[in-house]
């Protein structure tokens, strides 16, 4: 189920029973949201408040730092504290912004950016006090030198902020950025889908990012290995082809364009007045009328006719790939191997979104030799831990035949060696199969653009590979005529009756002067006739 | 015929030639794999054919074994100027070191060395005996015969239990009083107490073999000079599996891996005796066989296709062993009573000369 389809039911619900709101169906629905169960919902609630400090952090140009703290309090539960050095929210904003579902600005403009719901931190809130019915706190300054204290807890009816306390104290304290600690319900592993495995994956792919994390059992630091950030990635309006129905639906509610054809012009991208009249032509409607007073079977025509126009694509500025730079330092940090590579594919599109596909291989050092490799799936610079047999990035690697490359692989599976793949989709709309966020939806053209990605580090893993093979033959050969030759020599010397030192050194010479003579040996000895 | 050690020099020289001219070296090893041997039909003979692989120093893969057929080459050489002969075992031990600044050996087993010097015999085109290794010593005979080796005279008559062990070089051995009808070869060592005992070879008149399992040299040219010389017909008796089939064919037309040599060790007119399909059923032996074990049909299936297998007795023999999935140990035949094999199987199928050929 998808975002749009989650909401729809959501406002059906609301507006057919007054009493359900949005944050009383999430509370019915936590699975939705990548809370089923306390593993997982511990790793959600640390993961949504660190995705909203780095997409902070990161808009206002100031590298992230991120301290994170998870502390047993009784047995299933943990005070989680996330702390960040981002502009902080004024102290008007903080209840509004974590304190109400379906609250935020990223919601009709595209850009690409980890969270796009609203859902996220007050999710992460709404499952705090669900589970041990406890407010947040909230501390946050923009170095005004004043600091605003909030408890805050959702009020699920009304999908309102209930805030149990507030002060805002002129303390003289410059600093700016957001803490929240919360109290949740949870469990703490260290395996693969886990806090410190998420966190050290962001700091691959995010690696002009500094991240302490305080666990029960360890700290952890993740050092920031490089100081630029890449560039701000720019807001784009929806481009038609890549909208839904209940979006559209909502947009035409809430815009603040006075006619459907200025609608069209201005909270869309790539549509001009001519196309703006070409639609509202399909449609039969009349572009001088309110958005708002669109029924549903106007908007559906709407819609249909905007499926139907051709138009240019969208522009694809509004990404922000990490570069092959960033990625290959990403790698360098947390993986100690042999070999780096990284490619960057031109943006692409699918049903009218940009997107754009990155992928890096680490190889051989100190990785280990047995089994799978280790795969990396990001989207937006945010890590998937779960759900990696459902995911684009998977299939996409297991159709590829890695043998070509230099990797151990038997039919469709995932290639075995020395490795690390990472996948990074970059887009303004990423088509997850679900809510959770945790797989790529399988569209022909992200598969085929992953593929090209693959190949292309594939055919310099694979140039890595055989020279390495060349270097290991090469000294396998010295290693036989160091060994080897003597003996050759003191036994002709003793059937010829010579000496063997001047023997040995023809020899040694024979290896020196020429290559040529060097036999490249495959196993089999040569078979002929004699003749 | 040009003298062993000068051969070995040859060798050594056109080594040399090749490294003085900056060539890779190699050595021409006649292949004698299954591809490479040939049955002659008319001598009844496995022959080597043309077949020669090369061997080069200069090749990652071939290096080490060109190593250690010159180190073989050389020992063999030290061996024929001091006038020493020495077993296999000990030239394994004798090269046997491990090369400076490595842990790799020279030679780790003695199977690595054993086919060098095959591959020498061959390359060179001497035998073993010539090369002054001793090939192992396996195979007795009991009987009425008289012989004479390095100078003592033996009586096969009055030798024991044990009867003369043949050694591995018969070349010099004289066969100075024959009295036999035929010889009789068993593959076990066990048969051939057994039917010793009875003293089989008095009552019936003939010399008793035993190959000890796969007939070494010094039995296969025992059993041909004896054959040949005295015109006496070789009857071969073995296990009912492909193994003691492979022993009976090893006798009678050489070896794979010995193609080259068999003129010298086969011996064309030997007669497969027993035991076969027809025994178990004629006999009775049915409770006494076994199960025949999933490489022993594998081994079965692949004897179909040696040429020399291919007539129809033995064809219907090797199928009949594949479908009826069983085989039959000589003791077998105890299984009727421990004199049956002396009192009743041997006079009867000898009588009735009830061979395979």
């Amino acid at each position: 189920m998808v975002m749009e389809d989650i909401v729809k039911i959501a406002e059906e619900m609301v507006k057919e029973q007054k009493e359900i709101s949005v944050s009383e169906f999430f509370e019915k629905n936590r699975h939705l949201l990548g809370y089923d169960n306390p593993t997982r919902a511990l790793l959600t609630v640390v993961k949504e408040l660190v995705d909203n400090s780095l997409d902070a952090t990161e808009e206002a140009r100031i590298l992230p730092r991120i301290w994170v703290e998870v502390k047993p309090n009784g047995v299933d539960r943990f005070e989680v504290m996330v702390k960040d050095n981002g502009p902080g929210l004024t102290d008007k904003q903080i209840p509004l912004t974590l304190g109400k579902l379906l609250y935020g600005s990223k919601f009709f403009k595209l850009r690409q950016s980890r969270g796009t719901q609203g859902i996220g931190g007050s999710g992460a809130i709404l499952y705090s006090q669900l589970t041990t019915g406890k407010p947040t706190t909230i501390i946050s300054s923009i170095g005004n030198g004043k600091t605003s204290y909030y408890e805050l807890m959702i009020d699920v009816k009304k999908n309102e902020p209930e805030i149990v306390s507030h002060k805002l104290i002129e303390d003289g304290k410059i600093w700016h950025g957001v803490k929240i600690e919360m109290e949740v319900e949870g469990r703490y592993v260290e395996s693969r889908q886990s806090v410190p495995e998420y966190l050290k994956q962001v700091a691959i792919a995010n690696p002009y990012a500094e991240i302490i994390f305080e666990g029960p059992n360890s700290r952890l630091e993740f050092l920031r290995s490089v100081n630029e950030m890449p560039p701000l990635p720019k807001e784009i309006m929806p481009h038609p082809h890549g909208i839904e129905l209940g979006i559209l639906r909502r947009m035409l509610k809430s815009t603040r364009s006075r006619t459907i054809a200025s609608f069209l012009t201005n909270d869309f991208s790539r549509i001009g007045i001519g196309t703006a009249k070409e639609i509202c032509n399909l449609a039969g409607i009349d572009p001088r009328i309110s958005p708002q007073r669109l029924d549903i079977g106007d908007s559906e025509k709407l819609f249909k006719a905007m499926q139907k126009v051709k138009l240019i694509r969208p522009p694809t500025d509004c990404l922000s790939p990490l570069g092959e730079d960033l990625i290959t330092k990403g790698l360098q940090k947390e993986f100690k191997a042999e070999f780096y590579t990284a490619v960057t594919r031109p943006p692409e599109v699918y049903r009218g979104n940009p997107f754009q596909v990155e992928v890096g291989v680490a190889y051989g050092g100190e990785l280990p030799q047995e089994g799978p490799v280790k795969i990396l799936r990001f989207t937006n610079r945010v890590p998937l831990l779960y759900q990696e047999g459902d995911c684009a990035i998977t299939k996409a690697i297991i159709t590829t035949d890695w043998r070509r490359y230099g990797l151990a692989q038997s039919g469709r599976s995932i290639p075995v060696g020395p490795a690390v793949i990472m996948v990074h989709l970059a887009s303004v709309w990423v088509p997850y199969i679900s809510e959770s966020k945790q797989a790529i939806a399988s569209y022909p053209v992200i598969i085929k653009e992953i593929k090209l990605a693959l190949q292309e580090v594939g055919r310099q893993l694979q140039r890595h590979i055989s020279g390495k093979k060349r270097m290991e033959m090469q000294q396998r050969r010295r290693e036989i005529f160091d060994r080897y030759l003597p003996e050759v020599a003191n036994a002709i010397a003793k059937l010829t009756n010579k000496k063997p030192e001047p023997i040995l050194n023809k020899l040694m010479s024979m290896i020196k002067k020429s290559t040529e003579v060097i036999v490249d040996g495959r196993g089999k000895e040569e078979t002929g006739n004699a003749g | 015929m040009v003298e062993v050690k000068k051969k070995l020099e040859m060798l050594g020289e056109d080594v040399l030639n090749d490294i003085n001219a900056g060539k890779n070296p190699d050595i021409d090893i006649p292949v004698r794999s299954l591809s490479n041997v040939i049955y002659d039909e008319k001598s009844k003979q496995l022959t080597l054919g043309n077949k020669v692989s090369k061997r080069f120093l200069f090749n990652v893969a071939h290096a080490k074994t060109f190593t250690q057929t010159m180190m073989i080459a050389a020992f063999c050489k030290e061996l024929q100027e001091e006038g020493i002969h020495t077993s296999l075992r000990d030239l394994f031990y004798a090269l046997k070191k491990t090369f400076p600044n490595s842990n790799e050996n020279t030679f780790d087993e003695q199977s690595e060395s054993d086919p060098i010097v095959v591959d020498l015999e061959v390359a060179l085109d001497v035998l073993r005996e010539q090369l002054h290794l001793n090939a192992d010593v396996r195979g007795r005979a009991a009987g009425n015969l008289i012989i004479e080796d390095r100078g003592d005279t033996i009586d096969l008559s009055k030798l024991g239990t044990g009867g003369l062990a043949i050694p591995s070089n018969v070349e010099d051995m004289k066969f100075k009083k024959v009295k036999a009808d035929y010889i009789l070869v068993l593959e076990k060592n066990a048969a051939f107490e057994r039917v010793h005992e009875d003293k089989f070879w008095q009552k019936q008149n003939c010399v008793l073999v035993t190959s000890q399992g796969q007939a070494a040299r010094g039995v296969r040219r025992f059993i041909q000079r004896l054959s040949m010389e005295f015109d006496l017909p070789v009857y071969v008796m073995c296990d009912m599996d492909a193994f003691g089939f492979y022993i009976y064919s090893v006798i009678k037309y050489g070896s794979i891996s010995l193609a080259h040599v068999s003129d010298r060790l086969g011996t064309p007119k030997a007669k497969f005796l027993g035991l076969t399909m027809d025994d178990i059923d004629n006999f009775k032996l049915h409770n006494f066989t076994i199960k025949a074990k999933e490489v022993d049909i594998k081994r079965a299936r692949e004897m179909l296709k040696y040429e020399w297998f291919k007539s129809k007795e033995w064809q219907r023999l090797l199928k009949s062993l594949i479908e009826r999935k069983i085989k039959a140990e000589l003791e077998a035949l105890s299984g009727r009573g421990l004199k049956f094999m002396t009192e009743t199987y041997l006079p009867q199928k000898i009588k009735n000369e009830d061979f395979l050929d």
